[in-house]
């Protein structure tokens, strides 16, 4: 039972952190129609960059910063040169660019910082937290994780619910062509969405660093992971890939603790086949009204 | 009807082709302000190419638009919502995903001040705009009588509701130039008069251009009418001039019909009631080439 517990806890401390990515993939998703392979190596490179900062100043939370403003930045910049041009383009130009941007940043992030291994520091304790004298399996920084990447959502929320950015945003999303004969400028919303992908990325590299070790590949199966929540979550709905994020990493934890630890990416694996199978509009999918 | 200094509006012998078709072949015509100008013509006619001409969905091969003396026909199309550019569309258009109010504050939200920037640095600000737009939107639905479906996605509204949702949207712009795709088509009788005196509202601050196939409506709320046929305009003028003129009855029932002929004579009456005839079947059809 308490082997349960910890299971689900630490479970929901990664599960969080594949919501995060589910997120950002979903906000593209959602604007431009691509999914963004490069999400995960962009995440990588932001978090080089914060530990550079944390090096030079000493201090976590300046690191931290430092990468979110990276992450929005990476993310409308790329938006702007490099996907600009294949946006209603068939869909093939989009993947080659984005997965051509992955082996870009990826190579670039080899060439700077060397393919070694390096550890990445936790913003709060990661020693076990118990419950009188059981051990949770959770630490502090697994609390934080998860808190920060509600958080992260909910202002996601607030911010598409009550402003008017949020609203063209929306708008976009659902039919940009009608946005723009209203007046929306939709590049810069599709930038915007970009750029704020870019920095849920960020978050997400920061948080699940600490655990993985940092090198030029270190996003790629968290990438996997979090693009499987994001199905599972029906690719259009925010909640659904926090919700996707927070049951695949429950899951993928039961996985890894009954049946063994190696068995994990297969677990995921086997997931997103079984819901692409079963259910490829996502878990949460109801009565969908008929597009006219 | 060539371009004059008293309009608003000047369309000046715009040519669109489509490969090798000819939707629309040196159409010139002019909108005074506050003039309800209806737009008719057989099925195919070209009456929504032109429409999206106007709101720059298209870009015209030869030919010229002028709006309040600036030619639209290179600026994109949010550049021309700026610019007092409003129009409706074929069917509804609605975004689904949003509730009515807020499918109208988009509509309102071209004269909103937050940007880019200004949206990620000063969530306060951008908050503001928002309860603004968000009155103003209500303002608008109250306008078009669909106030009570304010917080309701435009898939639990009846297509009558649906339709004030999407003029209150256009209205939300304020435009001075408000272009109407089928505002009539699949109304009720009874919603038809409502809809006539909104228009008529309506033209007390905006220019109107109309696409309707509905003729009784279309007389009773234009000032004046244009008649297109493969592209061309065939006749224009008042409504009266236009349902007098055989060229089109012969558009409407075939150029070698007899009815073009029966309409000088005994037969006005005859004439008008085959037309409108003609006229519904045509409607029948549109239904088809949605937007």
């Amino acid at each position: 039972m308490l082997e349960f517990l910890q299971f689900t806890l630490s479970g929901i401390s990664f599960g969080a952190v594949y919501a995060a990515v589910a997120l950002s993939l979903v906000l593209i998703w959602r604007g431009t129609r691509i999914l963004n392979f490069a999400q995960g190596a962009m995440a990588m490179f932001t978090t080089y960059i914060a530990l550079e900062v944390i090096r030079g100043t000493g201090s976590y939370w300046a690191g931290f910063a430092v990468a979110l403003a990276a992450g929005l930045v990476f993310g409308a910049l790329a938006e702007v040169t490099v996907i600009r041009p294949v946006e209603g383009k068939p869909p093939l130009n989009a993947v080659i660019v984005t997965i051509g941007l992955l082996v870009l940043v990826e190579g670039l992030a080899g060439i700077i910082y060397g393919g070694q291994y390096r550890s990445f520091p936790a913003a709060f304790t990661v020693t076990g937290l118990r419950a009188g004298r059981s051990p949770l399996g959770i630490s502090w920084f697994d609390v934080f994780t998860v808190l920060a990447v509600l958080a992260a959502a909910a202002a996601l929320a607030a911010g598409f619910r009550y402003t008017t950015a949020g609203l063209r945003l929306r708008a976009t999303a659902f039919d940009a062509r009608i946005a723009r004969l209203l007046g929306v400028r939709v590049g810069r919303v599709l930038t915007l969405g970009w750029a704020l992908a870019g920095l849920l990325g960020a978050l997400a590299g920061l948080l699940i660093s600490p655990s993985t070790f940092l090198y030029p590949n270190s996003m790629d199966s968290i990438f996997v992971f979090g693009f499987t929540a994001a199905v599972i979550g029906g690719l259009d709905s925010p909640a659904g890939a926090v919700a996707g994020g927070l049951i695949l990493g429950v899951l993928l934890s039961y996985a890894g603790g009954y049946l063994g630890s190696e068995l994990t990416p297969l677990a995921g694996l086997v997931i997103l086949a079984l819901v692409l199978t079963f259910r490829p509009d996502g878990l949460f999918a109801g009565v969908r009204l008929r597009r006219v | 009807m060539n371009a004059d200094s008293g309009s608003v509006l000047d369309v000046d012998g715009v040519t669109v082709r489509f490969g090798g078709l000819t939707a629309l072949d040196g159409v010139s015509f002019g909108v005074a302000p506050r003039q309800v100008l209806g737009l008719i013509g057989p099925n195919g006619a070209g009456k929504t190419t032109l429409l999206n001409v106007l709101c720059g969905f298209i870009r015209p091969n030869e030919g010229r638009v002028r709006f309040a003396g600036r030619e639209l026909t290179r600026l994109p199309p949010h550049r021309l919502a700026g610019l007092g550019v409003a129009r409706t569309l074929q069917g509804v258009g609605l975004f689904a995903g949003l509730t009515a109010v807020e499918n109208v504050m988009v509509g309102a939200n071209c004269r909103a001040s937050a940007g880019f920037w200004p949206a990620l640095a000063g969530l306060p600000r951008s908050g503001r705009d928002e309860r603004r737009l968000r009155a103003e939107a209500l303002e608008a639905l109250r306008q078009t009588g669909a106030a009570a479906a304010a917080d309701r996605k435009p898939g639990e509204l009846p297509y009558g509701v649906r339709k004030r949702v999407a003029l209150a949207r256009a209205l939300a712009a304020r435009p001075r130039l408000l272009l109407l795709d089928e505002p009539a088509s699949g109304l009720a009788d009874d919603e038809l008069a409502g809809l006539a005196d909104l228009v008529t509202q309506i033209a007390a601050q905006a220019a109107l251009v109309v696409v309707e196939h509905h003729m009784d409506w279309m007389m009773s709320v234009c000032d004046s009418l244009v008649v297109l046929d493969f592209g061309k305009v065939i006749a224009s003028g008042s409504p009266k001039d236009v349902q007098a003129d055989p060229a089109v009855t012969a558009a409407y029932l075939g150029a070698d019909g007899e009815a073009a002929e029966t309409g000088t004579g005994d037969g006005a009456a005859q004439n008008a009631t085959g037309e409108r005839a003609a006229v519904n079947g045509a409607g029948d059809g549109a239904r088809d080439n949605d937007e």
